[in-house]
């Protein structure tokens, strides 16, 4: 039997695959198609303060291999999650990780505020990485002071650890790694999705109502691998990796590359099990290959 | 809801742009109303990516019927498929039609424009098991774009047809027809699926004609199970407006909680 578990230091996981943030819902929506369980963890739809209407229509393009969306964090907010989701959720065998968002640092920090105190959450992911609610793609993760700033301000409030989400967005991502790492995060997620567009050439319109958007899905897995092995290379804690991975062999090349757990995205969407078949292709491969515990491969890359 | 990724297709017909597959999947079959949708794999491959909505056409012997056109690159290769070939698909998804008992020995016109007329074949069988009067109103382009009369007859369910282009039956727009229906016999109930400005224009009927009325609202999907907020639409209720997920709370909603979008 392979150990699957990993250790974040401040969460345990029963293995390293969590279903990412804006692609799993709320939870509740997959458990007709797998037992939510079996998975590692969890991270439910970004949250700010009060409801958010998003953006509108069309929200959404396919691209090769990819998807372009331009949701804007429409969301439910803190009250009706604390009150209708989290009851639902707080009795499950596995790890719940809430994305918090928020228009102003105020903001971030009353939504760590308000669900500080509610029992059921591991940990909270800060979202200072969503291209699609500020203009022109702008996020606080773009520069590393508003990052420091920000991540400072949150870990000043929150009785839970914090992993910060980080945007592809950047000439340097482990510089704003770095300078999350300074001011307190637990653990550096990453990456969030790449600024993008598309363009109809028959009506010159763009495909967005938003006109930009973040691209997702397997074509963003080779830049995202690379950031995630600059960043683990970097910063000293744990990193979870994100971009693309929808096999066992992707979650793997994370691991090599120093990710001590993975997030699966878009492919939630195509198949809602697909964290799941993760799961179990990672197992199929340590039997395959002797390796008792998933811990042994992290960071494991040979060059050279 | 479930998933079934060895949905076997029985049978493929072929007419021009459009393609009608008969699949085997008992489970699914089992639980599908009128007005629900499949989320289909059309690749194994992860290009494309996403699975594709498309709408219950009927379910017959057991059997889930897809009636869809060809309109890109899923659809595209979904049509490339043959008898005998397996499917993943999700489903049934969605909320479908109202039934209601009430329609009971009342009108009910099931106006469908060009790919949706799909779900109008279940909805016109569906209401004659409960004891309605349906009527269906069937537009294309052309008479090449109405494949699914005969069908209809067969089945003996009253259709009228409509083409642009007069090329068959009634000549101009379905809604046209639908006015002169509504003006000879007022039905109890207005059912619609096609393109938007169909629908609106068909909503517009209902409300000046003062009977309910719902409509299926079509969107590219991400996932189709309510997860990725990307198929919104303009939806009113108590007064507030909102984009409300229509894979998860639509695709039918009643007439009187659409917004529909302006015209360019």
């Amino acid at each position: 039997m392979v150990d699957l578990s990993v250790d974040l230091g401040f969460l345990k996981l029963k293995n390293p695959v969590l279903a990412a943030s804006g692609t799993f819902g709320y939870g509740l929506e997959f458990a007709p198609y797998l037992n939510l369980e079996k998975l590692g963890g969890f991270i439910v739809k970004g949250l700010y303060y009060g409801p958010r209407e998003g953006n509108p229509p069309p929200r959404l393009v396919e691209t090769p291999s990819g998807l372009i969306n331009a949701i804007g964090l429409q969301g439910i907010g803190v009250d009706a999650f604390a009150a209708k989701v989290l009851p639902k959720l707080k009795g499950l065998d596995t790890s719940v990780i809430v994305n918090v968002c928020g228009e102003t640092e105020e903001e971030y920090v009353r939504v760590v505020e308000f669900l500080n105190g509610l029992e059921g959450i591991a940990a909270f992911e800060l979202n200072i990485s969503c291209p699609n609610v500020r203009q022109g793609g702008a996020c606080p993760a773009l520069d590393p002071g508003t990052t420091f700033r920000l991540v400072k301000a949150v870990k000043r409030t929150s009785r839970l650890p914090i992993i910060t989400k980080l945007s592809p967005n950047v000439t340097s991502i482990a510089e704003i790694a770095a300078a999350a790492e300074e001011a307190g995060a637990d653990a550096i997620s990453l990456v969030n999705t790449f600024l993008a567009m598309a363009i109809d050439v028959g009506t010159r319109r763009p495909k967005l109502a938003n006109v930009f958007g973040g691209l997702s899905g397997p074509a963003i897995k080779p830049i995202a691998l690379r950031m995630v092995y600059q960043v683990a290379s970097r910063v000293k804690v744990p990193v979870i990796g994100i971009g693309g991975i929808s096999s066992g062999a992707d979650a793997l090349e994370f691991l090599l590359a120093g990710a001590r757990a993975v997030e699966v995205g878009t492919a939630n969407f195509v198949d809602p099990d697909a964290s799941l078949r993760v799961v179990r292709e990672i197992g199929e491969f340590c039997e395959r290959h002797g390796i008792q515990r998933v811990e042994e491969l992290i960071g494991k890359l040979e060059i050279g | 809801m479930m998933k079934d990724p060895t949905a076997r297709i029985a049978t493929v017909e072929r007419r021009g742009d459009y393609r009608l597959f008969s699949i085997e999947t008992p489970e699914v079959a089992g639980r599908a109303r009128p007005g629900q949708f499949l989320m289909i794999k059309v690749s194994s491959q992860p290009d494309p990516l996403l699975r594709r909505p498309i709408s219950i056409h009927a379910r017959e012997n057991g059997r889930l019927e897809i009636f869809f056109q060809v309109t890109g690159r899923g659809t595209e290769i979904l049509a490339g498929k043959d008898a005998g070939d397996t499917l993943d698909i999700i489903g049934p998804l969605g909320k479908g039609f109202s039934l209601d008992e009430r329609l009971k020995g009342m009108r009910a016109l099931c106006v469908g424009g060009g790919r949706g007329i799909a779900p109008i074949y279940f909805l016109a069988k569906e209401l004659r098991e409960i004891g309605a009067l349906p009527v269906v109103l069937y537009g294309g382009k052309t008479a090449a774009d109405i494949p699914l009369r005969a069908k209809f007859e067969e089945a003996g369910l009253p259709v009228l047809c409509s083409t642009d282009d007069g090329s068959y039956g009634f000549k101009g727009f379905v809604t046209g027809l639908a006015a002169r229906e509504i003006t000879s016999h007022l039905p109890a109930f207005l059912f619609a699926c096609g393109p938007d400005a169909m629908m609106k224009a068909a909503a517009r009927l209902a409300q000046s004609a003062g009977i309910p009325a719902e409509f299926s609202l079509e969107s590219l999907m991400g996932c189709g199970i309510g997860a990725c907020w990307g198929c919104v639409k303009r939806i009113r209720r108590e007064g507030q407006e909102g984009w409300v997920k229509i894979c998860e709370e639509g695709p039918v909603f009643p007439r009187s909680e659409i917004v529909w979008p302006e015209e360019d």
